[in-house]
């Protein structure tokens, strides 16, 4: 396909104005984080930063940050274990039912998320389990191992299972494949996975409703915080602020994947056939 | 799909059915008879002792604020963990589920309270270890939607009206009647909450313009109220341009011009007010309803000592004060009035703490619409249904 | 050779001979997670449809019935709800494919090497900003005197208000999903080699021609997988509508929730749930037949 010159720049305005429709909200959230005003309309009247300094010094703020960031890390690592497991699992294995798991993997993040969120509260509510840091990591962790298995699953499609083979064949142990050949292979896969779970994780709200209870992430915080809408400029002060915390390791890993597939769920159905 | 791949599916989840049908409690529960409420024979504290180390709260976003808080956990080591709730409806779902011993207190509003009560989810408290109770107003002291043949099942906390917020340059004059809101003339212009509760101001307002209808009380409805009032709100559908689900929505409905007149509380008027809309606020001839907040002891509370004296730190004056000002309600505590002043000019007032009785005695508090109606029949509708007629109605 | 040693190696020779153990092994904990954390809720949960609710005291009574489902799938407002949110589901998939096609194309074939590092970036930064206030955000651009009226009137075009309305609700779900319609159609792009494309070039086919005929056929499962997506987070959100909808943006999500939290009826609730999981898993069928189940 040899596309002319004015189909490429046509091509380039249209990046161009998508990209400016995804950053727009942000800069809309930026500037009203500097907005004095509790009514956030246009225009501004009264410019501040005093917003950010509330932020900062807000306990209640900085807990939330930091539960998401317990439950984010504790729900990425457990998915990497047992996504990369079922990945592993699905791709190497043919068992009875192996459709059927291709299919049941997916229903976490295919499902709407009120269906996953109320359902996890009915069966803690009917075991009798209090709610508390672990029931929202648990109801996260189900839907990070899709995005994990995705990736990793997606990755070993593309390598030759005779890497593995001439492995043994040179007479290497099956953990000293792993950590030699395997490992390195899936890698980027892992990373891009953990870091598009971790972000799932982080910005939940639906689930987390459900499966929260005396506690609050950051979403749950803010969600809170636009329900009284006392708070309104300090909401967006604290999501400008992680913002510029998040955008330095994305361009970090843009740079250390080389440009491609940072973050890619793939297709996020995989085939059982191989 | 093929056939055995039909089998491969469902196998695998017929499994999981039949394993969890096993773990299902079968046999219903046999509800609470309407008289008397299944906690009114429990202990209650005589005296309050050490406090626990913790509390857990499920509240309205805005009741658990630093301001109020730390120096309450400092005072009594007590940490306080909150749950924000977005409905009443919500709270009693948490109540009932699983706040069996996981929370200590709810900030119920009164549309929830009855059902928490029969629900056996709160138990009474010892009124006499709160020492502010005495200075409350008379009509918050033992109010209907909190107290059971003589037991208080919470302490009453904070009020409000629903007003009627209208724009001054549409309405020159304050508008004399609810009739504004259902008035083709502001079609597309008009917004209310997104409530169940709102088919009471329904019902309120026919039972002024339909005496026909003979509506006693707004949350005591038979078949043909009901239907009058839901009927009357599927009419005003078309008229209505949001739902307003945040006060920030109405807030900014009314700042944008997108309204122009709707239901609201004061906080609502007094924040627009401060950021310069032309906005006011009335009650009309036919009357309002409002809401009470009460603060409800979890049956199986884990932290009883600390709950009381939780209690006892909000309904001080001062906090009330802080609340009042910070949320935009009415404090229960009349000692309230001054401290309010002295964190917001005219604060009292603006808020009506110190209104004569005569205002508070036109207000038809929220509480739980139940099949019991007062004339001893039990034919009126349930909260059930009338969240299954909201859903017709907003839909 | 030591004790472990010994062990070690021979555990390792005893699972390369026994491929089912090993596979047990691996399989076993994810899918006992899967089991009993997941897909035992979701069947509990969607069996309390076929029970009812005790209206004064909220309890649940088990006596089988269909009495839920005659209701969600017979009464107008019901079914308006879920026509309603099914053809926003499908507007919104149909525009996210329009809008990201073109643009993946450019970052994959087109754009060098370090604009497709800072585009990709761009397109994943709005993930890492709250959902929430990226929503609010737009219901500040939306309002009536919100950013878009005043750069109209600053452009001299005629004012836009759809704040509030099915239209705002139709923009910003597009503008949600649009980093996951984008990512998995990227994806299939980067694997298309650009030798597949001049050589339909050098075998006569116009841009038009070779991007029905050869490019098409090879992205359609990375599209379809993406509209999984943006099919399936449209049916479910109530967030969205709550504060951008208007006053006929009562959707599916909106009524489960409600119905669940609002009016304590699960059973009810749950008979919606079991709706939209048929709709989603007919979709799931459709996307399988489509081919996004296929090899990549």
């Amino acid at each position: 396909m040899r596309l002319s010159a004015p189909s490429r720049w046509a091509l380039g305005l249209w990046a161009a104005l998508v990209v400016g429709f995804l950053i727009l909200p942000l800069g809309v959230i930026v500037l009203f984080a500097f907005d004095a005003s509790n009514v956030q309309t246009f225009p501004i009247q009264h410019w501040t930063t005093h917003w950010f300094h509330v932020a900062w010094n807000d306990p209640a703020v900085r807990s939330a940050l930091w539960l998401s960031v317990k439950a984010g890390a504790l729900a990425t690592l457990i998915a990497l274990v047992l996504g990369t497991l079922v990945a592993f699992g699905i791709h190497r294995f043919k068992f009875f039912g192996r459709d059927t798991v291709s299919l049941l993997l997916v229903l976490p993040l295919a499902l709407p998320g009120i269906v996953t969120g109320l359902a996890l509260q009915s069966a803690f509510f009917l075991v009798n389990i209090q709610f508390s840091l672990y029931t929202i990591v648990i109801g996260h962790t189900t839907f990070c191992i899709v995005v994990v298995f995705n990736n990793v699953l997606a990755r070993l499609r593309r390598t030759s299972t005779s890497l593995r083979e001439a492995s043994a064949d040179l007479g290497a142990s099956p953990i000293q494949t792993f950590r030699l050949i395997t490992l390195p292979i899936v890698r980027t896969a892992l990373v891009s996975g953990a870091l598009l779970a971790f972000a799932l994780s982080f910005d939940e709200v639906i689930v987390t409703t459900f499966t929260a209870g005396a506690q609050n992430t950051l979403p749950l915080w803010i969600f809170g915080a636009i329900r009284l809408g006392q708070q309104l400029p300090e909401v967006n002060a604290v999501v400008v602020g992680v913002l510029l915390l998040t955008a330095i390791p994305l361009l970090v890993a843009a740079r250390l994947t080389g440009g491609e597939r940072v973050a890619s769920p793939a297709a996020p159905i995989q085939p059982a056939g191989e | 799909m093929k056939r055995t791949t039909w089998a491969k599916l469902l196998a695998p989840c017929a499994a999981a059915v039949l394993v969890s049908f096993a773990a299902l409690p079968l046999g219903s529960t046999a509800g609470a008879s309407n008289g008397t409420p299944p906690t009114q024979g429990d202990p209650v504290l005589t005296s309050v002792g050490k406090g626990e180390g913790a509390l857990n709260l499920i509240a309205w976003e805005g009741y658990a604020q630093p301001t109020w808080v730390s120096p309450f956990q400092k005072a009594t080591g007590c940490h306080v963990s909150v749950k924000y709730a977005g409905s009443s409806s919500e709270m009693v779902s948490l109540m009932a589920n699983g706040g069996g011993h996981q929370y200590d207190l709810v900030s119920a509003s009164g549309d929830a309270d009855l059902r928490l009560i029969y629900g056996g989810n709160v138990r009474p408290v010892n009124i006499r270890l709160m020492t502010a109770w005495k200075n409350f107003h008379p009509f918050l002291r033992s109010p209907a939607f909190n107290t059971i043949n003589g037991h208080h099942y919470g302490i009453s906390y904070e009020f409000g009206p629903n007003v009627l917020l209208y724009s001054t340059k549409s309405f020159p004059k304050a508008p004399a009647s609810w009739s504004v809101i259902y008035s083709s003339k502001y079609r597309g212009k008009v917004t209310i909450p997104d409530n169940p509760i709102q088919i009471a101001d329904a019902a309120l307002y026919l039972s002024k313009t339909k005496p026909s209808l003979k509506i006693t009380d707004p949350y005591e409805l038979d078949s043909t109220q009901f239907n009058a009032a839901v009927n009357l709100l599927k009419a005003e559908h078309p008229l209505i341009k949001k739902y307003w689900d945040l006060a920030s929505q109405e807030i900014s409905l009314f700042q944008n011009g997108e309204v122009v007149v709707g239901a609201a509380w004061p906080y609502q008027t007094n924040t627009l007010k401060a950021a310069g809309a032309k906005v006011a606020d009335t009650i009309p001839r036919e009357g309002a309803t409002g809401w009470a907040d009460t603060w409800m002891l979890a049956t199986n509370a884990p932290h009883p000592n600390c709950a009381y004296r939780w209690m006892q730190w909000v309904t001080s004056a001062k906090v009330q004060a802080e609340q009042a000002i910070y949320f935009g309600e009415t404090p229960a505590n009349t000692l309230a009035c001054p401290i309010m002043n002295t964190l917001l000019k005219n604060g009292c007032a603006l808020y009506h703490a110190n209104a004569p009785a005569s205002y508070y005695a036109t207000l038809k508090f929220w509480k739980t619409p139940l099949p019991q109606c007062g004339n001893g029949k039990s034919n009126c509708e349930s909260f059930t249904q009338w969240q299954q007629a909201w859903t017709t109605i907003i839909g | 050779m030591t004790l472990a040693g010994t062990l070690y190696r021979r555990s390792g020779a005893a699972l390369w001979r026994r491929p089912w153990l090993r596979g047990a092994l691996t399989l076993s904990p994810p899918l006992a997670w899967f089991l009993v954390v997941y897909l035992a809720s979701l069947v509990v949960m969607l069996a309390t449809a076929f029970f009812t609710v005790d209206p004064l005291t909220g309890n649940i009574h088990h006596t089988w019935t269909w009495s839920n489902f005659s209701q969600v799938l017979t009464q107008p407002d019901y079914r308006s709800i879920i026509f309603r949110t099914v053809v926003m589901a499908v507007l919104v998939t149909i525009t996210d494919v329009i809008v990201a096609v073109p643009f993946a194309y450019f970052m994959a074939k087109i754009a060098t090497r370090r604009v497709r590092q800072l585009l990709i970036v761009l397109v994943l930064l709005p993930l890492w900003a709250s959902y929430l206030a990226r929503v609010y955000a737009w219901v500040n651009i939306l309002s009536d005197k919100g950013l878009l009226p005043t750069i109209e009137s600053h452009l001299g075009l005629p004012h836009t208000y759809i704040a509030y309305s099915n239209t705002a609700m139709w923009v910003v779900f597009c503008y949600l999903w649009l980093p996951f319609m984008i990512v998995p159609i990227y994806g299939a792009l980067e694997r298309v080699p650009d030798s597949y494309l001049e050589a339909s070039a050098d075998l006569g086919a116009g841009s038009f021609a070779t991007f029905r005929r050869v490019l098409l056929p090879l992205i359609l499962p990375g599209i379809v997988a993406g509209t999984i997506f943006t099919f399936s987070l449209t049916l479910g959100d109530y967030i969205t509508p709550l504060l951008i909808g208007g006053s006929s943006s009562y959707f599916i999500g909106n009524a489960i929730y409600d119905t669940a939290i609002n009016g304590g009826d699960l059973p009810l609730a749950a008979a919606l749930a079991f709706v939209s999981i048929v709709i989603m898993g007919v979709y799931l069928l459709a996307a399988r037949l489509a081919g996004a189940f296929e090899a990549l």
